[in-house]
């Protein structure tokens, strides 16, 4: 099975037009109709999709014949998408808090995609990682600089230890990590609903799942805790995100193990041949899966809302998927989908709060943009480009291999 | 796979009882050990405490008791003599067999355990199971029926959940028979959208698949707080009630088990066995069968493979739209996200099934029981914490699937564009 979305298709212009300016020249080297071309068409797409879902669900206004109201709506709802993701401290803030955990899944699900394997499970690591890392936050009481750098590391080792279940079971008994990654997701979402109940978890005088509070000295340093203004929430979390890309990019292009799982990904058979063992690869590939996942756990918990509860976790390792898919498993390709859709995430509560129009907008125009960047055929088809060349939308093996 | 078994396969066989690979060595070993493990964990959960009689209700009056205790000394024996035999030289061509009568064994004995000294309904717990698969069943015969003829179906969970909001919002505004209708129209014509966005536009079928499931998720949850909520006259059709069917339901022990249920269940294994027939004795079968497979050499031939696709693809959608509008006829109104990743376990039974109608609806009764049984036990009070009850069918298809099916065979050119000749 091949992975086109590790080799993504050379340049399809030549930037052999010397006559063309210096600005011009750089956009041809940089594969301008796939990179920013495509994306931006998908995103504008998505919009003009999302209008006609806010307008046809509108019904009210509909009844009354009431364009004008309808537009208006729209109007301030796509207003408030910028705005509460980038206007202002606050919104910023709010950006940061949402791209997260979604750029830590998003590494998690990366990872696997370039090993040519599909990791579902990001939820079910993400969990595991948590309830680890609300562990060390609300049984230690300090120092700070020993307590959060114990609890982020006991989050990856929780989230790595569940990770590597799939990768045993893949590499050792042949179980497709598809079925294996949803089974554990459901697994650990019972176990800690079991765990949160326990009396080492419960928060005294709850009956409800809700762990204890992580300790002050336990919580994750505010990233703007200098301005001494409590609603700006964003904590770093953000930069451990950030510093897990960069070594996601290291590992992968600088190391031979990345050597080896990139080859994995690109033909398993040739990656054997060459003397490469699989069955350790995919190993490797589902803990380190599994430690970003954790790390994206341990932000949530430690950083965010500093306690754990049954669904903390949400939807994060779903939407991680479309992040990876849409950075097309490459680390500035993930930090980047992961910034949009925390900015849309953001933008979203803002939207729902200003105009009513409901959040969930935020999840159609994620699906409208994955299949989108996925059809670069379908896109030049609708915006009438001309084809420069064979473009190869990401792609993932299936089940087969 | 699932053609008759093959001269060479015969031989295999008898040769596997005779002398054993390395492989099979170990895969014997594997399940012997997973023997054992049971038959401790028997001997030392289920054969202590008061133990007693526990009464087991066959529908109507008539009941039977079994002492718990005795029975689970007599599983746990079994299961070390079951070990002994696999790991010492393993069980051939009976291993499948005795897996599936030791999982009923066990079953059974745990029922026993926690029914003990108490009334427990056999049937109405069967009668449950049967109803929980139905909805998992007719997703994973839409997945069968899309993975079938190549195309990868990961939207079954998409497939399912429009389904269910469209039957409930049309179902609400005319009828609910209209409803159903509409339901399988709407997850028909997705279904074809991805068939069209993979065959006619190369999207990896992965992706589109995945983007349905996100993409209807939104949409349903976007017009459920936006539109139902505030009117709820568009959201409630009231449920489809059970049909006994007339001279069976009075079967004793199976017609209270299968001859009582709503029509979905009847369906629901009317079209397993239709199915079945079709994909393995018509010529719709084979020639869907061998696009799957093989599309350059059906295209040879003179299939069409591309339009064989679509209509599957399409078809497939309506098996699955019709699934979903089974929540609206339980339940009587769609509620955010109602399919609850019902859909992705539906996909692990077409993996789990092996891609063979038969095998799904096996795999999706073994779900649908763990779920019914999980119910049964919170309200028997037997100190198993109901969060371990709820993730043991999880845990049990992950151990099943890593002891039995190694390397799910699955249609060679699945996930493969095909550009015709």
């Amino acid at each position: 099975m091949t992975d086109t979305a590790t080799a993504p298709a050379p340049g399809d212009a030549t930037p052999d037009d010397a006559s063309g300016g210096l600005v011009r020249r750089l956009l041809a080297r940089i594969d301008t109709t796939n990179a920013v071309v495509l994306p931006l068409l998908a995103f504008i797409s998505a919009l003009v999709i999302g209008t006609v879902v806010i307008a046809l669900s509108d019904i009210d206004k509909l009844k009354e014949g009431d364009i004008g109201g309808i537009l208006t709506t729209i109007k301030d709802a796509y207003l408030a998408l910028p705005k509460g993701a980038f206007d202002g401290w606050r919104p910023l803030n709010e950006t940061i808090v949402a791209t997260t955990p979604l750029l830590l899944a998003g590494l998690a699900v990366a990872i696997t995609f370039k090993a040519g394997l599909f990791n579902i499970g990001g939820t079910g690591q993400m969990l595991m990682g948590g309830m680890g890392a609300v562990w060390v936050g609300f049984t230690m009481n300090g120092p700070g600089i020993l307590q959060v750098p114990l609890g982020i590391l006991a989050g990856m080792v929780c989230g790595m230890l569940w990770g590597i279940v799939p990768g045993l079971l893949k590499a050792r008994a042949g179980v497709h990590e598809v079925i294996s990654t949803i089974m554990m997701n459901f697994i650990a979402a019972s176990l800690v609903l079991y765990i949160l109940k326990t009396d080492a978890f419960v928060r005294e005088g709850r009956n409800d799942p809700i762990s204890k509070l992580v300790t002050p000295e336990g919580r994750l340093p505010r990233l703007f805790g200098y301005l001494d203004r409590p609603e700006l929430r964003a904590h770093i979390g953000f930069l451990i995100a950030i510093a897990a890309a960069l070594f996601f990019w290291w590992l992968l292009e600088r190391t031979t193990i990345g050597f080896e799982i990139r080859a994995q990904g690109a033909n398993s058979s040739a990656a054997r041949y060459a003397g490469m063992r699989p069955g350790l690869l995919i190993m490797t590939s589902f803990v380190i899966a599994g430690g970003f996942a954790g790390l994206a756990g341990a932000s949530e918990v430690l950083g965010t809302q500093g306690r754990a509860t049954q669904g903390f976790a949400g939807d994060i390792g779903f939407d991680a998927i479309a992040v990876a898919l849409l950075g097309r498993s490459s680390p500035s390709g993930t930090a980047l989908a992961a910034l949009l859709f925390g900015a849309l995430q953001a933008g979203g509560q803002k939207m729902q709060v200003d105009t009513g129009v409901p959040v969930d907008l935020v999840l159609i125009l994620r699906a409208l943009i994955v299949l989108f960047i996925a059809a670069p055929l379908l896109m030049k088809a609708i915006w009438r480009i001309k084809a420069e060349g064979a473009i190869a939308g990401p792609s993932f093996g299936g089940w087969g291999s | 796979m699932n053609q008759p078994a093959t001269l060479t396969d015969a031989y295999l066989d008898l040769a596997g009882s005779v002398t054993r690979t390395p492989d099979q060595v170990k895969r014997s070993r594997n399940l012997g050990i997973a023997y054992f493990v049971l038959a401790v964990v028997t001997l030392f959960v289920f054969a202590r405490g008061d133990g007693g009689t526990s009464t087991f209700g066959l529908g109507g009056d008539s009941t039977f008791g079994v002492p718990s205790i005795p029975l689970a000394w007599i599983c746990a024996v079994s299961f070390a003599a079951l070990g002994g035999v696999q790991i010492s030289r393993g069980t051939g061509r009976w291993q499948s067999a005795l897996i599936a009568a030791a999982a009923l064994l066990f079953v059974f004995t745990l029922m026993a355990w926690a029914a003990a000294g108490k009334q427990f309904s056999l049937t109405g717990t069967l009668h449950d199971a049967l109803k929980a698969s139905t909805p998992l069943v007719f997703g994973a015969l839409g997945g069968i029926m899309c993975e079938r003829s190549g195309i990868i179906n990961i939207a079954i969970e998409g497939l399912l959940l429009a389904g269910a909001f469209t039957s409930a919002v049309v179902g609400s505004v005319v009828n609910i028979w209209v409803g159903i209708l509409a339901a399988m129209v709407v997850s028909g014509l997705l279904a074809l959208m991805l068939a069209w966005l993979a065959i006619r536009f190369h999207v990896d079928q992965v992706i589109v698949g995945f983007a349905i499931n996100f993409f209807v998720l939104g949409v349903t949850s976007f017009i459920d707080s936006r539109v139902l909520t505030r009117n709820p006259e568009y959201n409630g059709t009231g449920t489809i009630s059970q049909w006994k069917v007339p001279g069976l339901h009075r079967l004793p022990i199976v017609g209270p088990i299968l001859f009582e249920q709503t029509f979905y269940v009847y369906v629901a294994l009317g079209l397993v066995a239709f199915i079945a027939w079709a994909l393995f004795k018509t010529k719709w079968g084979l020639q869907t069968r061998a696009v799957g497979e093989h599309p350059t050499a059906a295209g040879t031939l003179g299939i069409d493979v591309l339009r064989r696709r679509y209509i599957n693809v399409t078809l497939a959608g309506a098996i699955s739209g019709f699934g979903g509008s089974w929540w609206t006829a339980d339940v009587g109104r769609f509620n955010e996200n109602i399919t609850n990743g019902r859909g992705f376990i539906a996909l692990a039974v077409v993996l789990v099934g092996r891609h063979h109608p038969v095998g799904a609806l096996m795999a999706a009764l073994v779900f649908g029981f763990a779920d019914a049984l999980a119910l049964k036990f919170s309200f028997l009070n037997t100190g198993i914490p109901s969060e371990f009850l709820e993730l043991a069918p999880f845990l049990v298809t992950l151990v099943v699937v890593a002891s039995v099916g190694r390397g799910a065979r699955v249609p060679a050119a699945l996930g493969q564009p095909y550009e015709e000749q």
